[in-house]
């Protein structure tokens, strides 16, 4: 791994003023970015830890709105959100391994948007607003690919909001191997209907299914989604699954999040 | 080179380390703590897990200076002052919970962060929480009965 200057600012306001220097990149919790460094498939020159900002750290509820800051890690939001959002509590307290939750965040996890990770599937099944130093972004718009996101270069993910839904399971299956999901399904009944977001199975990255949604929000049952898949065209094929089988995972997965939902 | 400095079971310290030095290895090579091994150095097999600020972590995907100022514990603070071992790492001894030894460190301190949120784990609360510390040798049974054994529980399976 090639050597960087190391900053460890207190405020967002800091950071933003680190992060403006020539090849600076945020660190997180370091569980995608430090073996990427080691592979040298990142060098950057400055690295702006973000774990030390106060104001990034924790889990609050405002009205019908749960916010997480984006430095908070996943083991942090599986006890604090517990009894606030269970359906995304749960979704933390299943990444990975007890170690990883215990670095990794939330911020990290929705800067690095990797096609089979978990939270990119809460964050757009519930429809999310991702707040950064500079402007919010719904998780509509945010998602724009594998590993692509809306954010410029130097943008923090200062903290991101959920809007609370009635409920909501997130059914994952794991990939034994790397500990992520071979795909997974958010599934989040609101008062305006039922959104669906699926993570790992597509070459897109997460997508909202929403055939399945159409169906939900009409009648939110097992047998709304009878024997539907998805769409073959868009799945991955790799060693671990082939596409209709990962096709088939998403109707499998999305209605046993129905069923747990209750 | 930065400074840092860590209380490091219990004593503090300091070291000199580069920005991209890893805890793992500031605590091996700088400290000459061996116990914590490296296997995979890619955060997957959990041989290096030790505790920051009393949550497991792998010291393999973790940067020194960002343990600049914390406690860490690792496997040499693990036994009694008087060099008898603690109850998990005697448990390990009795129920076979180890073979060649070189992932023993990483699940002794991952069943101690487990025992210390949750006391009386169930097996498969055991299995889950070791899911991300990987050994070539047991077959795990051994290594389940041993932290079953040290919640003071009886194991399903007793080993031979
Ligand atoms: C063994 C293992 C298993 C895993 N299993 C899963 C799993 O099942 N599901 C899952 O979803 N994930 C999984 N992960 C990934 C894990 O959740 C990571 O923690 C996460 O993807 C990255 O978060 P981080 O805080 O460690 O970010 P880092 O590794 O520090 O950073 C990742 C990227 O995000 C950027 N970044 C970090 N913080 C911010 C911020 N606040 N604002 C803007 N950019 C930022 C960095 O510059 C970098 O590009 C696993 C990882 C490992 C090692
Ligand atoms: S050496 Fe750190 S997880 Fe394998
Ligand atoms: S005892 Fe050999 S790897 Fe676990």
């Amino acid at each position: 791994m090639y050597n960087f200057e190391f900053a460890k600012p207190k405020t967002v306001e800091e950071a933003a003023s680190a992060m403006a220097a020539e090849g600076a990149q945020a660190l997180g919790g370091g569980q995608t970015l430090l073996p990427t460094m080691k592979q040298r498939l990142a060098s950057p020159e400055v690295l702006v830890s973000m774990t030390g900002i106060e104001s990034m750290v924790g889990v609050a509820v405002r009205g019908d709105t749960l916010t997480i800051g984006g430095a908070t890690t996943h083991a942090q939001v599986a006890a604090d959100a517990a009894d606030l959002y269970p359906g995304l509590a749960a979704l933390a307290a299943n990444i990975g391994d007890p170690a990883v939750r215990n670095r990794g965040t939330i911020g990290g996890s929705l800067a690095n948007n990797d096609p089979a990770a978990c939270y990119p599937a809460g964050a757009l099944g519930s429809g999310a607003t991702i707040t950064t130093n500079t402007r919010d972004i719904a998780a509509d718009d945010y998602f724009q690919g594998m590993f692509e996101t809306a954010l410029d270069e130097d943008e923090i993910i200062t903290s991101v909001s959920f809007p609370i839904p009635e409920k909501a399971n997130y059914q994952k299956f794991d990939q034994p191997a790397s500990r992520f999901a071979l795909v997974g399904v958010f599934v989040a009944k609101t008062a305006d209907g039922v959104r669906v977001a699926v993570t790992g199975a597509s070459n897109e990255g997460v997508y909202r299914w929403t055939e399945a949604e159409t169906a939900l929000s009409a009648s939110f049952s097992e047998g709304a989604l009878e024997s539907m898949s998805g769409n073959l065209d868009d799945m991955i094929a790799d060693l671990h699954g082939s596409a209709s089988y990962r096709a088939h995972l998403v109707g499998v997965l999305t209605r046993r999040a129905v069923a747990a939902c209750g | 080179m930065p400074t840092i400095t860590m209380n490091v079971n219990g004593t503090a310290v300091s070291a000199n380390v580069e920005n991209r030095t890893v805890l793992s290895a500031a605590l091996r090579e700088e400290l000459g703590l061996t116990g914590t091994h490296i296997g995979c150095d890619t955060s997957q097999c959990g041989a290096c897990v030790v505790h920051v600020n009393g949550k497991a972590v792998k010291a393999c995907t973790m940067f020194a200076v960002e343990a600049n100022g914390a406690d860490v514990d690792t496997i040499e603070g693990q036994a009694h002052v008087d060099g008898s071992l603690n109850v998990i790492q005697q448990a390990f001894q009795d129920h076979h919970g180890l073979q060649c030894g070189f992932c023993t460190p990483g699940m002794i301190m991952s069943a101690a962060a487990l025992l210390k949120e949750n006391p009386k784990p169930t097996e498969a609360e055991v299995r889950d929480y070791l899911e991300g510390n990987i050994c070539r040798c047991t077959g795990y049974q051994g290594i389940v009965n041993a932290i079953m054994a040290a919640s003071g529980q009886t194991p399903a399976i007793a080993a031979e």
